[in-house]
């Protein structure tokens, strides 16, 4: 009974520590976007002056939109080039299906510094440059494989016999792809479709080789901030981000069953 | 409704012969089992009625047209899945309406015809039901409810009770057999269960390497089997082999065996003799005779099977274990070792071409 005890004592230790080390550093990042002192000095004085100062901060709020702009618009061209990628691999088979379905690790696991590097110089010879549309495409290529991935997972779930029924019953493909197929890989669609926000609302490093001096997004734009002297304004916009985007994994979570559908 | 021919039908995969020159006529409104182990190729077969696969050769008419290079959308036919294939996002109502509702068709016609096809199937009430809420029994009759509300011109079962338990197996034979008469359907229907074959078809095909072994009802097919492999795969059959004599067959050992059915061979041929285990009359005097019961065997029961209603005697004679099934009457029972006579009538004993 003793060890038992102990035992549950060490596992609630352990998720408590774990916790603390995932969410503290952010409460403390939030509570300071709060705080008067802008040097994380106590004592704790609330004050929502880093928000109005941030209102102000015309360049951190352009590159605000720009990051939002460029994920949101990755994340759609991902998912619909990813989930019609991911249903041809699954009910086609031609020549070099496997060779092109191994090409879609690589980019996943090249570190981006490199991956980066490469779409500079890339970018440069072919004529496309640096700017927002660059770090788009660049954004699309990093976050593609990612929806395949999830995607193609989630279809290796689905009964091929559900598409012959639905072609028994008289569907032609599209019918059968629509009513079908895509509500089963809903989950799937949306699961890659948060990987290719992340991947594309996160990434630094491509952005910071592909941006431009007075176009840029806003992880980099914290960077060059930071580099210049630390303002709260930084703890501010990162706060409202992670207020947002959690909320966004909530809502998620809650219309979507991750686990699949019983 | 239309009746299906199938004609010189052959498809290969690779090298391997799924169907070999397979012509069968399956006439309106029949009740049809494909039977054959796995393997046999009577899955390709109904994959090609249906339209999922077409034939490397051959034709395949439904109602007189020709259909091999149609596309299964276009066919008009209904099919039942052996795991139901009931589409998971939608409601039992939803995945009935879903043929209707492809094909364009009003909504207050789609609600009063899945409303039928649902009473149809004694699942009036649960239309608003999902899949997974269902019994296997229930989900069995919604596959079979979404099958037929299009009234499809074949209804094509692939092993539709392969994942029911026994009991509800039978119920469901039962149920299936009354909604095929009530619609008067042309079912062509997969199965690897012989009981189920004997018990529902009008008609059975039996299968084995991509050919037809043979055709016919199933009466015909147990009391007449062409072949040795009819004969043991749809029940059980001893099969005594010799050369044939005009009458029957001559074992090696010299004992005559009388045939009064079956094919006609010319003497000297060989030949294999074919008896049901319940046509043997068992004894254990050689005294008690029946004058029509005119072969007569000696023998020793190595083992017996008992199974309530009937006893199984495994019989050993010159090397050859022979099987009769004996109803339980109560009157005789015979223990293991003991020395017997088995008898029975030449009508019984069906004459097949050695293959």
């Amino acid at each position: 009974m003793a060890t038992t005890r102990i035992l549950e004592w060490l596992g609630r230790l352990y998720i408590s520590v774990l916790l603390a080390f995932l969410y503290l550093p952010i409460i403390i990042m939030a509570l300071m976007s709060f705080n008067v002192s802008p040097f994380y000095q106590l004592p704790f004085e609330w004050t929502t002056e880093w928000y109005a100062s941030l209102w102000q901060n015309d360049q951190l709020i352009a590159a605000t939109w720009n990051s939002v702009e460029i994920a949101v618009i990755a994340t759609v061209i991902c998912t619909v080039l990813g989930s019609a990628a991911s249903l041809a691999l699954y009910r086609y088979e031609f020549r070099g299906k496997k060779f092109l379905q191994a090409l879609l690790f690589p980019p996943i696991a090249i570190p981006w510094l490199i991956t980066g590097t490469a779409m500079l110089i890339f970018f440069f010879g072919v004529g496309i440059g640096r700017g927002l549309h660059a770090i788009l495409l660049g954004h699309v290529a990093l976050a593609l494989p990612y929806v395949i991935v999830v995607v193609s997972a989630r279809l290796q779930t689905f009964a091929p016999e559900l598409e012959e029924a639905a072609r028994s019953l008289g569907a032609n493909q599209w019918q059968v792809t629509w009513r079908v197929t895509l509500p089963w890989i809903m989950p799937g669609v949306i699961a890659g479709g948060l990987f290719a926000f992340a991947v594309s609302f996160d990434q630094f490093v491509v952005s910071y080789f592909l941006a431009t001096p007075g176009q840029t997004t806003l992880p980099v734009e914290i960077y060059a901030a930071i580099r210049k002297g630390f303002t709260p304004e930084i703890n501010a916009v990162s706060t409202i981000i992670i207020v947002v985007s959690m909320a966004l994994m909530l809502l998620t979570a809650r219309f979507f069953k991750f686990g699949g559908e019983k | 409704m239309a009746g299906v021919q199938v004609s010189n039908v052959s498809r290969s995969f690779g090298a391997h012969k799924a169907l070999d020159d397979v012509s069968i006529d399956f006439a309106d409104g029949g009740f049809y089992a494909l039977l054959g182990p796995s393997g046999s190729g009577k899955t390709t077969l109904l994959r090609q009625i249906a339209g999922f696969d077409f034939p490397d050769s051959g034709r395949i008419a439904i109602g007189g047209e020709s259909v091999e290079r149609v596309p299964v959308e276009k066919r008009r036919i209904g099919m039942v899945f052996q795991n139901y294939a009931l589409f998971p996002n939608m409601s039992v109502a939803d995945n009935v309406a879903f043929g209707l509702s492809v094909r364009g068709e009003a909504k207050a016609v789609i609600a009063a015809e899945v409303q039928g096809a649902l009473d149809l199937v004694q699942l009036g009430k649960l239309g608003g039901r999902r899949p997974h809420q269902l019994s296997g029994g229930q989900r069995q009759r919604v596959a079979l409810a979404r099958a037929i509300v299009t009234k499809p011109r074949v209804l094509l079962l692939d092993e539709p009770l392969g994942a029911l338990d026994k009991a509800l197996r039978v119920d469901m034979q039962i149920e299936l057999k009354r909604i095929q008469r009530e619609i008067g359907i042309t079912t062509i229907f997969v199965t690897h269960d012989q009981e189920e074959a004997l018990t529902m078809s009008d008609r059975i095909g039996i299968l084995r390497d991509g050919r037809l072994v043979q055709e016919g009802p199933p009466e015909e097919i147990y009391d007449r089997p062409k072949s040795e492999f009819a004969a043991t795969f749809l029940g059980d059959a001893n099969i005594f082999r010799g050369d044939a004599t005009g009458s029957g067959i001559l074992l090696a050992d010299g004992t005559a065996i009388a045939a009064g059915a079956g094919a006609t061979l010319a003497a000297g041929a060989k030949a294999s003799c074919a008896v049901r285990p319940e046509r043997i009359r068992i004894a254990t005097d050689a005294g008690v005779s029946n004058a029509t019961d005119t072969n007569v065997l000696k023998g020793q029961v190595s083992k017996r099977i008992f199974a309530g209603n009937n006893s199984t005697y495994f019989v050993d004679r010159a090397g050859q274990t022979l099987k009769v099934i004996v109803q339980n009457t109560g009157i005789e029972r015979l223990s293991e070792g003991q020395d017997v006579v088995l008898r029975w009538s030449p009508e019984s004993t069906v004459l097949i071409a050695a293959s």
